[in-house]
Order: structure tokens, then sequence, then C-alpha cells
């Protein structure tokens, strides 16, 4: 029969790093059952019969937060053989707090005081033996960081658990108190199968725990009953009963601490002073900017986008050069040899369309690889005959040559599946649905890790708890953290670590409300379809590209305002009293520990649905009827595919935002793969006949084109964002209540749009205006009305 | 008076604490409970929250919440 250990401890206690340390790779790490607190288990290192249960960082037994219950009902109903109780020795008195609660359980404690490496740094002594004798609980001194005494503890919880001696706690509460606990549980726990537990379940009903009421089923009789105890006693003592059960806890771990604890003369501490720079009233804000800065700088425009490119493009994509020797070269020669090929290219379609050779200068199209814009260039006949000549006489560049050039996995499958002769379908299916799936997962891990890096050392440092502190005015009036701050920042480049990086806030309902609404923010793939509207639709207007931001941002606010006042978000106000801890280094172990639970998370949780809705797609655009028989189809028969016909079924929903046609509906359904993938399908279907700027022009008008691009902008993400979504929300309901949000406020934004600005651009007032009114209304009542729910 | 008219360097003890359900809860987790000694340190750059020293470490309350504790 194996063991059974909890580590119990309030965050920032080096629990975390006890737990590595102890167990090494054996790690299981998920989450509670439904709940987005994370679950983490392993195998002691030392004895495979051991297992050691990680809990969430708590301060309290309290029903009022999330990790809390979750842990409480993790030590009562699962009963872990042992609980070794972590305690940061450097804050013996909140930290004694738990243990105080936790010796109540009737489970073997054993107490282990970490950082013991910086208490005797600091020069304070803890004389941990008459401790033990205080509590009742035996004592070990350990740091975590430096493995000293890890044995000594788990062999000491080993030895408890085998012992199985009930914990009875030594403290008393005051004479009334007491008196109260004892009526209680003569009044109603003789059901409590297991007696050494019944002092909880008393102090837990004296305290008026409803979680607990519920559990023991008691009637109204009985808790009446009970009432009459606790008002007495509160009666006596002047104060509510929870209040006298924390006052009198804390009191008598002054009276322990005074006898067990010699504090060294308290000069500032290096914490102290870093602290006294990084929060301090004016150097606040600019640090904060740099740090940010830094972060985004690095994870997201140059290592962490090189990341991308790389995994996108070049694994995922035609290849890539290895170590990227000889890549710039190849792209210059590249750039050099199609420049050229685009002149003589040009200088044919002048023939043909003349019927004659030009006789002067002469413009040819160039177009945009990312927008598909087209412009115009003039070349002269000399041109056209360098050109010529150097087109003759070069031979177009191959990678290869210009350094190790690996090809990427689609090309090499290609060719495997080639060598085999496969069918066309199976190579399709292989290529465009199953590796472009798989690359869409793994095409963002290398930016994931490399993200996670800095959020880990900015956690475990102790800023992160600083970002919360200096942003929290802003984003509580959104119903949001001052730590909604960077998975919004990082959402401007990729939403997929951006969802992700919600992990780092604690608090539950502004851990949701930052997942449902990081999306909003464009993205860096939802750039091209911005540049292509403002090109074709908007004649290249500069404020278009603004202007997606600041719609971004405003329906940030406006959905946590709205979202904050539904039953969605009800209950109690979360309470924002959060520890700042002390400064210190992260070991790098830990740092890249957290960066890899996070990043395989992602490919584990949301792989699955990334991959299928992938296939999904593939196959509703490459299989279709032409001529009334049922084929497959290649890239530019779109019109004849599955995906037409249900964007012809689907384009009604869209026509109260001008844009009911089945070619804006299939460019938003595939949008759903990948954001960019709107301005490529959109070039296929309005490409047909010729220049796909002009007939995209003819398609929308400024109020329609602008609505269409405020709905792609904020409904659903693509499939990889919404796998992060299932994954950080860890729960069905929840996946789906954020989705149909986006899209339906999506929908709201795109009519009022088109409605009203219809109204603007001269075709005055209209029937469909009184709807776009409507809307506005009903935001502006979501807005305004009274919160009922909270306070 | 309470908390929140407490100024930056000042150090006070704390009479009772008003309110009720989680936070009042949550305030008391941390520490802060009827006669201990609470220590303002400082204001965060946008005015709110605040931070103190409570029972030996920091922490963070805001203004608000700060209102339900009485200090003398």
């Amino acid at each position: 029969m194996g063991i059974r250990i909890a580590l119990a401890g309030n965050p920032n206690c080096g629990k975390t790093t006890l737990f590595n340390a102890l167990t090494g790779s054996n790690q299981f790490v998920g989450n509670w059952p439904g709940v987005t607190v994370e679950y983490k288990e392993g195998k002691y290192k030392g004895d495979k019969e051991v297992t050691i249960v990680d809990l969430p960082g708590i301060y309290s037994l309290s029903p009022y937060t999330l990790e809390e219950v979750v842990s409480r009902n993790y030590l009562i109903d699962e009963k872990p053989n042992a609980i070794i109780n972590v305690i940061d020795g450097t804050n013996l008195e909140r930290n004694l707090y738990l243990t105080t609660q936790v010796v109540e359980l009737g489970i073997p404690v054993v107490i282990a005081i970490n950082m013991m490496d910086v208490v005797e740094k600091n020069g304070d002594k803890i004389n941990t033996k008459r401790l033990a004798e205080e509590i009742g609980v035996p004592v070990f001194e350990i740091s975590a960081l430096k493995n000293r005494g890890l044995k000594e503890i788990v062999d000491a919880g080993v030895k408890a658990a085998k012992e199985a001696k009930p914990q009875s706690p030594k403290h008393r509460f005051d004479g009334s108190v007491e008196h109260a606990l004892a009526h209680i549980e003569e009044l109603c726990l003789h059901n409590v199968s297991d007696e050494n537990v019944q002092r909880w379940y008393s102090i837990k009903l004296f305290e008026r725990d409803e979680k607990i009421q519920e559990k023991l089923g008691l009637s109204s009789d009985v808790i009446s009953h009970i009432e009459q105890d606790i008002q007495s006693c509160e009666k006596e003592m002047d104060d509510d009963s929870e209040s006298i059960i924390t006052g009198e806890r804390y009191n008598y771990i002054g009276t322990i601490i005074d006898g067990c604890v010699k504090k060294a003369a308290k000069g500032m501490t290096i914490s102290d002073k870093i602290d006294q720079v990084v929060t301090n009233r004016f150097l606040a804000l600019p640090i904060f900017a740099i740090v940010m800065w830094l972060v985004y700088y690095i994870s997201v425009t140059t290592v962490g986008g090189w990341a991308t490119d790389w995994a996108n493009d070049g694994v995922f994509g035609d290849g890539w050069h290895l170590f990227a020797i000889g890549s710039s070269d190849y792209a210059d020669a590249a750039d050099e040899f199609a420049a050229n090929q685009l002149i003589v290219d040009g200088y044919d379609v002048y023939v043909e369309e003349n019927g004659t050779e030009p006789t002067g200068d002469f413009d040819y199209p160039v177009e945009d690889e990312e927008t598909l814009e087209v412009s115009y260039e003039t070349a002269s006949l000399e041109d056209y005959e360098a050109a010529k000549a150097y087109v003759e006489s070069t031979e177009e560049p191959d990678p290869a040559d210009y350094g190790i050039w690996i090809p990427g996995v689609p090309v090499f499958v290609e060719s495997a599946l080639d060598a085999i002769n496969c069918n066309d379908v199976v190579k399709s299916l292989v290529l465009d649905g199953i590796v472009a799936g798989v690359g869409a997962v793994l095409g963002f891990v290398p930016q994931i890790l490399i993200l996670f890096i800095f959020l880990a050392f900015l956690e475990s440092c102790g800023y992160m708890a600083r970002v919360a502190f200096i942003m929290d005015r802003i984003f509580r009036k959104f119903g949001l953290s001052g730590k909604s701050f960077i998975p919004m920042l990082i959402g401007t480049g990729c939403g997929i670590p951006g969802i992700m990086a919600s992990r780092t806030i604690e608090n539950d309902r502004d851990r949701k409300m930052t997942i449902m609404t990081t999306t909003f923010i464009p993205c860096g793939a939802k750039l091209p379809f911005i540049a292509m509207v403002a090109g074709a639709i908007f004649g290249g207007a500069s404020w278009v590209a603004p202007s997606a931001y600041f719609l971004g941002i405003f329906a940030i606010i406006v959905s946590g305002i709205m979202l904050k006042k539904t039953k969605l978000f009800a209950g109690d106000p979360a309470p924002f009293v959060m520890e700042l801890p002390a400064y210190h280094w992260p070991t790098v172990g830990n740092v890249l520990r957290s960066m890899w639970e996070r990043g395989w998370s992602f490919i584990k949780k949301a792989g699955t649905i990334i991959l299928l809705s992938t296939i999904v797609i593939w196959f509703l655009t490459f299989f279709g009827f032409v001529d009334g028989a049922f084929t497959m189809l290649e890239e530019d028969q779109i019109d004849h595919s599955i995906l037409a016909m249900l964007g012809k079924c689907l384009a009604w929903i869209f026509i109260p935002l001008g844009f009911g046609d089945w070619e804006a509906t299939v460019a938003s359904i595939t949008g759903l793969v990948a954001k960019e993938n709107i301005v490529g399908t959109l070039g296929i279907i309005y490409g047909a006949s010729g220049d796909v700027y002009a007939t995209m022009a003819q398609a929308f008008t400024a109020a329609s084109g602008f609505a269409f691009l405020a709905f792609n902008l904020l409904c659903a993400p693509c499939f990889a964002a919404m796998g992060a979504i299932k994954r950080e929300m860890n729960n069905t309901k929840w996946f789906w209540t954020a989705i149909g949000y986006q899209c339906g406020f999506a929908w709201i934004i795109g009519l009022i749009v088109y409605q009203v600005g219809k109204v603007f651009t001269g075709e005055g007032f209209t029937f469909g205006t009184i709807f776009g009114i409507a809307a506005i209304c009903a935001l502006l009542y979501g807005l305004f009305r009274k919160d009922k729910y909270n306070k | 008076m309470t908390l929140r008219d407490v100024n930056v360097g000042e150090t006070v003890k704390v009479k009772k604490i008003d309110g009720e359900g989680a936070v009042k809860r949550r305030i008391m987790d941390m520490g802060i409970t009827k006669g201990v000694e609470i220590y303002v340190r400082k204001i965060a750059p946008l005015g709110d929250p605040i931070e103190v020293t409570v029972r030996g470490y920091e922490l963070s309350v805001r203004k608000a919440d700060g209102e339900m504790i009485v200090v003398e």
C-alpha cells in the first residue's frame, strides 16, 4: 500500500521548489476536476511507494477562494496519510496561521520550516524544539533551494503516516468559545464517523461556514439551534464568530513566536531596497514600461517572432537553413531574381494586352504577398533588357546552394507520399489536413515557451505581484486584474500565448474575464487582413489600422463592465488583499520546469481540438460538387466546395451586417483556421475576375466593409486560440460561453457599424437604422444598468 | 478613522474590522486582526492600492477595502 503525503503551505513559501526537489521528473500535472486550479502529484525520488501531492498555495482553509476549497475538500475527503506543512521561515507569524488550522484535521502533520538559509543569513534564530513542543508537531529545518534537510522531512512524513496517530491540536480557544464548540459537537457531529476531524467541523460550524453546513446536511432546526450558541458566545466576546476565531489564532501564534523566535535587529533588507526603487511613486511606471517592453520585444518581436516564423514557415513550411546560415544571402538572391522576373513577366503581359511591344516605359504590377495589394511600377526598355538578360543568364536561386537547407515537414511528407504514388485524396488529407493541423498546434509552441520563461521568472522573482499592485487601479474597473495587462500586451502579438499568460492571475473570475476578452486585441495574424480592408475598401486610409486597436480596447472595456454585472460573474466581490512577497532570484531549474509544463499542457489539452477542426475545414474546403458529381477540388475551385454551400446557407446571418454573401461568410469561416487565411480566401474568390482589390471594393461599401472588419476582429479567434481558451477554462460550459459571447458581441458591433454607418455614408436613415440604434441602447443598458449581483 | 485615512509612514493599531463575507475574512486571514499594528509603507503610483507592513510582511490593500479596517 502506497503512502500519500500532501504538501500544504502559503503561496511563496517555496512549496513548489520543495515539490520539484522531492519528485524530480516523476510528476503528473493536471487540473483539479472542473476547475482551473492546478493539480500536481509526483513520486518521491527516494521511495516510489511515496506519492507527494502538491496542494495549491493557500493562506487559510476558508470557504471563499477556489484554491482553499479545493485544498480542504481534498484533505477531508481524500485523507492523505500525512501532511507536510511548509512554512516560510522568514515569515513565521502568518505562515503558522494555516498551521493552526491544518492540525485540526486529524491527519498526522509534520512541519518543514523552509528558507532556513535566508533566516540564518538575516541573523534570526528559531528555537525549533520549543516550537515543536508548543504546537505538538515535529518541526524540521529545511532549505528546498539548497537541498538541505529534504530526506529528513520526508522520512518524518512517512514515519508519521505509518504511525497514523491522529493529530490533535494543543491550542484551546477562549472558554466561552470552547463551550460553544463542545455544544456543536454534541449536537450535530455524532454522525461524522471520524471523530478526529470533529473538532475541525465544529469550528467551521461555529464560523457559520455554509459549505460545511451543506456538506453535513444539517436541518434548519439544528442550524438555528447552533445559532443560539454562537450568538451567546458572540455577545459575551463582543465580536462576530469569524473574527473571534481568527483573532484568537493570531494571538495564540503571537505567544508561541515570542518564546521561539529571536529576530536580529532589522535594518533594510535587500528586498526592501529593491522595492523602494521598483514601486517608487515616480520610477514605478517607467520601470514597469521597460520591463513590459523587454518582455514584448523578446517574446513577440524578436526571439519569439523568429521562433514562430521558423516553426511555421520553416519546419511546417518550405524549409529552413540550419542555424540560419545563408538565409539572408538566399533571401537577397531570391528577391533580386523575383524583381527581375516581374519586369519580364510585366513585359509579356503588356504585349498580350496591347498586341504590340511597348515603345517606351511601361507599367507592370507588383503584388504584396501578405495583403495581396497590387501596385504598379514603371520600367524602361533598358530595364527590361537588363532584367531579361539577368533572368536568362541566372537560374532561379535554390536555397540548398546557400547553406545547409532542411526541407520543411510538408515538403518532406509530400515527397514521401509521391514516392509511394499516394492517392490524391489521401495526400491532400495528410498535407492540408493533418500536417497543417499539427503545424498549427506546434507552430506556436516555441513562442509560448519563450514567453513562459519570462512569466515564470517574473512570477518567481516577485515582480508579478508588483505588476498587479501598479496596474490594479486601471483594470479593476473592468472586472480585470492588474495582471491582465500582460495577457493583453502579449495578445497584440499572438492571442495564444496571451490567453495562456492569464494563468498568472490567481482570482478565478478575473482570469475567466481575461481569457474571454484577450483576443479582442488585434493579433499579428489579423494585420494583413486589416491592411487588405484598408487598401481595398478605404483606399489605403491610415486611420483603419489604429481604429482596429481602438475597437479592441473598446471591446475589452465594454465587455468587462457588462459581463461584471451578469449572473456569470455574480457572487461576492473578489478581495484584493495581496501579499507582496520578498524579491529573490528564481532557480533556472524551476523556471524551465514551469515553462515546459505550460507548453506541454497546451500541446496536450489544446492539440486535439485544433487538429480536428483543421481537418474538418480541410474537408469542407477541398470537396464539393462539380457538374453534379462529388469530387475533390483544386484550391481555386473553392466556389464549388461544401464550404461555399455552407456559406450560402449561413450568409443570411450577416445580411443585417451588410455582408450577407457567401464570399464574405466563407472567408470568415476559413479565418477560424488562421486569421491570415481570410486574405488568402478572399484572394482566391475575388481573384477569379482579375483584380482582387477592385472586386472587393465593389462587393463592399464603406459601412459594410468596416462591419466585416469589425466582425472578424472580434468574433471567435482561430482554432489554436480556441484550444488555448478551452485549456485555460478547463470547463466545456465556460469554453462555449466565451466563444458564444465573442461571436455575439462581434455580431452586435458589426450591426451597429453597418446600420449606423450607413446614415453617415450617404444612405440616410433607413428601416435598419432603428435596429442599429436599438443595439446601441442595449449596449448602454448593459453598461449602466444597476449591478444587482454585486454590491 | 480607517486605514484609508492613514498617511504614508504612519503606524496605527487596528480597532476592529467592519463588513462581512469574503473580503473581511480574507483581510483577517492575512493577519489584520484586532490589536495588530499596521505600518503604511506607500501608495501605488496611480494612487491606489496602498502597501502596508503587517506581522512582518508586505501586503497590498485597496483603499476601498481599507475603509473596512477601523484603526487608531
